[in-house]
């Protein structure tokens, strides 16, 4: 069949793509109302091969992915995850104004960012600059959640997305659809991949409507000590919160594997939760240092690199990497593990 | 389609051409224990509303889930409108609607979200009609009403009608249903039963698993019967129930001489309730009422009506004589007569044990 790759990627890719399989599969109607352009071409051609090349089984619509988008973001829980998301740069933000309001000035938000102890080097140096420019809070926040509040969030969905379908049921009526195992699990780390962006952000936008509110917006001064615009400040916000978001995808791959393993989804969300703290402390201990270049969490704070002038990219280069190494092996293995799994739940 | 000769001695069941759901050997052994489903060799003809009976845990619902691909055998094969199972999964499974072990629902949707999200799992199903056909279902099943409530709020019964929806949201060729009626009211079971053979008259083949006798008797044409892993026989439910004798009732004041008179006839299983008088007539099916399962697919082909299937017996009884013999003997006679042969009687026959035993 059609060797369509998922739509993972930006609307654009997605229309282009679906332009692509169309012809081929003949019946492929959804692409039209498919985000982007050329919808009125592919309806087209749908609603001309729809009935008559019935034989040909598309391998792939947008259909599984976009319900599994809705099942997601459509739970209580998934609202929840995000709204303590977006409440974590609303606490740093008041906290550090009332810190500098009361004298404190950066001293006091240098103590503040000591809290948030495994924020390492990054988040205490944006904190002092908050109060200055109210897109600091941005960095700082993601900072402050990118080790602790948004892997365990991204290892709630990950982990709950097939052990949950399994404990509920609901994951042996999904595959006598049927929605083919493979599609499945992809449709899963699509709308796992989907949750990191949407989570990464919430917590930028809050941090940036906070910051607004609370602070003096201006020019930014980079960490190399440059100035550059606030506009370029934002672009450079809006490229960290992408870096950011994908330096969760091996989070995401990891805990769609342990979700394939059990069929308990507070099980798998547990463990999942479970692997990302345990990263996070051997990647603390010095005598274990050998082995911290491969752990998941180590070049995440690389992002503050994007803050320099010029930019640099290496050790983001090296995250991006180490998590696309992630998502290979663990995918392989949630794949392996969930195409020749017996489903008795 | 997979032709084949015919398993063993089901003539009843032409394996050949019109078998929907055939299986060859089929085996699923979990680690270490003894084989959930031992050797199976099914064979649903197209058109037929097959009943698939046995007790809980005799291996009928890790014989579907094998069927619809989602166990792998451990031995054997299955063939699902002719194409081999799992490896034809995506071709075939859009064309089988199926409820297995209970209907699995998304609480925090609605009744009609549920079905919209199933039949977005179908990668065939027609988008531009999936609002309508959703409808339709809903409808079918009498959900249309509750429709907008989420699937938390449903009744057990309910959910049971949401997940026939599921199963009814595209026409189907085969329908695999696994307890269809469990949690329903009795009006709600009447309803699905008439479904079911509203579907039947549609031309759609029904696989249906019950452990209720009564429900496989009143819907099915067809019926196998497994236990402890291993079919002991399918044929046409005519067929099952010919191939065990009734019971005798005879109705007397005089009770005492009446059991003397019966088993001096070779009468077994003589008991008394009240002025009543009921036992196993002596027949050749003794052999299967002693519970040997060997003879069970002979039983099930014997095929011909009450008394002549008595002709090759060597002890025999005609009941008339039995009759004459009671009068003989002075015992007023109020009524006499051989009972109607249940499935029940027929389970019970063929395995030699109580129906509510698990496996």
């Amino acid at each position: 069949m059609s060797r369509a790759e998922p739509p993972a990627a930006t609307a654009g890719r997605g229309a282009k793509e679906s332009v692509g399989v169309d012809p081929e599969a003949g019946v492929d109607p959804e692409a039209g109302a498919g985000p982007g352009a050329g919808g009125g071409r592919d309806a087209g051609t749908g609603r001309e091969a729809g009935a008559p090349v019935r034989a040909r089984r598309p391998w792939w619509t947008p259909a599984l992915v976009r319900s599994e988008l809705t099942i997601t973001f459509r739970r209580w829980r998934t609202a929840a995850l995000l709204a303590v998301l977006a409440a974590v740069p609303v606490l740093i933000g008041i906290a550090v104004r009332i810190e500098t309001g009361g004298g404190g000035g950066a001293g006091g938000a240098g103590g503040t960012g000591g809290g948030h102890g495994m924020t390492g080097g990054g988040g205490p140096a944006f904190l002092t600059q908050v109060t200055n420019n109210g897109l600091f809070l941005v960095f700082a926040a993601l900072a402050a959640t990118l080790p602790v509040f948004l892997p365990m969030a991204v290892g709630v969905i990950a982990g709950d997305a097939v052990a949950g379908e399994a404990g509920g049921g609901t994951l042996r009526y999904l595959l006598v659809a049927p929605a083919g195992r493979t599609r499945l699990l992809l449709a899963k780390f699509v709308s796992t991949l989907a949750f990191c962006l949407a989570a990464t952000l919430v917590v930028a936008a809050s941090a940036l409507a906070v910051g607004a509110l609370l602070f003096p917006l201006g020019e930014v001064t980079t960490i190399s000590g440059t100035r550059i615009s606030f506009a370029e400040g934002l672009i450079r916000a809006a490229l960290i919160a992408v870096i950011v978001a994908a330096s969760l995808a091996g989070v995401a791959a990891l805990g769609l594997f342990v979700s394939t393993l059990t069929g308990s989804g507070i099980a798998a969300m547990a463990a999942t939760v479970g692997l990302v703290i345990t990263a996070q402390i051997v990647d603390t201990i010095p005598q274990l240092h050998a082995i911290q270049p491969y752990l998941f969490p180590h070049y995440w704070l690389s992002f503050a690199d994007l803050l320099r002038e010029p930019v640099h990219w290496e050790e983001i280069g090296r995250n991006l990497g180490l998590q696309g190494l992630y998502v290979a092996v663990f995918g392989s293995a949630a794949w392996a593990r969930f195409t020749t799994k017996d489903i008795t739940s | 389609m997979g032709a084949g000769p015919g398993t063993h001695a089901h003539d009843g069941i032409a394996a050949g051409d019109g078998a929907v759901i055939e299986t060859r050997g089929l085996t699923k052994r979990y680690r270490g224990g003894r084989p959930a489903v031992d050797r199976l060799d099914l064979a649903v003809p197209a058109g037929s509303v097959f009943g698939f009976l046995g007790p809980n845990g005799s291996g009928k619902t890790t014989t579907i889930r094998m069927l619809l691909g989602l166990i792998a055998p451990t031995a054997g094969s299955v063939r699902l409108l002719g194409r081999p199972m799992p490896g034809a999964g995506r071709a075939v499974l859009p064309e089988v609607g199926a409820l297995i072990e209970g209907p699995a629902l998304y609480g925090y949707l609605s009744g009609r979200d549920n079905l919209l999200r199933y039949d977005s799992a179908d990668p065939t199903a027609d988008p531009r009609t999936r609002t309508a056909r959703v409808a339709a279902a809903l409808d079918r099943v009498g959900l249309a009403p509750a429709a907008g409530k989420k699937a938390r709020a449903y009744s057990l019964g309910m959910k049971q009608r949401l997940g026939l929806a599921s199963a009814l949201l595209r026409p189907r060729r085969l329908l695999v249903l696994d307890e269809p009626t469990n949690g329903l009211d009795p009006q709600g079971m009447r309803e699905i039963r008439a479904l079911v053979r509203e579907l039947a008259a549609e031309g759609t083949t029904v696989f249906l698993s019950s452990h209720l006798l009564d429900e496989i008797e009143q819907v099915c044409t067809h019926v196998a019967v497994m236990t402890r892993g291993r079919l002991i026989t399918q044929g046409t439910v005519a067929e099952l129930a010919a191939g065990t004798r009734g019971r005798l009732a005879v109705t007397t004041p005089d009770t005492g001489e009446a059991v003397r008179v019966l088993a001096g006839h070779g009468v077994t299983d003589v008991s008394v309730a009240g002025d009543r008088v009921s036992g196993r007539l002596p027949t050749e099916d003794m052999a299967a009422a002693a519970g040997t399962a060997g003879t069970a697919g002979a039983a099930g082909t014997t095929g011909t009506a009450d008394g002549a299937g008595a002709a090759g017996g060597a002890a025999s009884v005609d009941p008339a004589d039995l009759n004459a013999a009671l009068v003989r003997a002075g015992v007023r006679v109020r009524a006499f007569g051989v009972e109607r042969v249940s499935l029940e009687d027929a389970f019970v026959a063929l395995t030699g044990e109580g129906f509510d035993v698990a496996g």
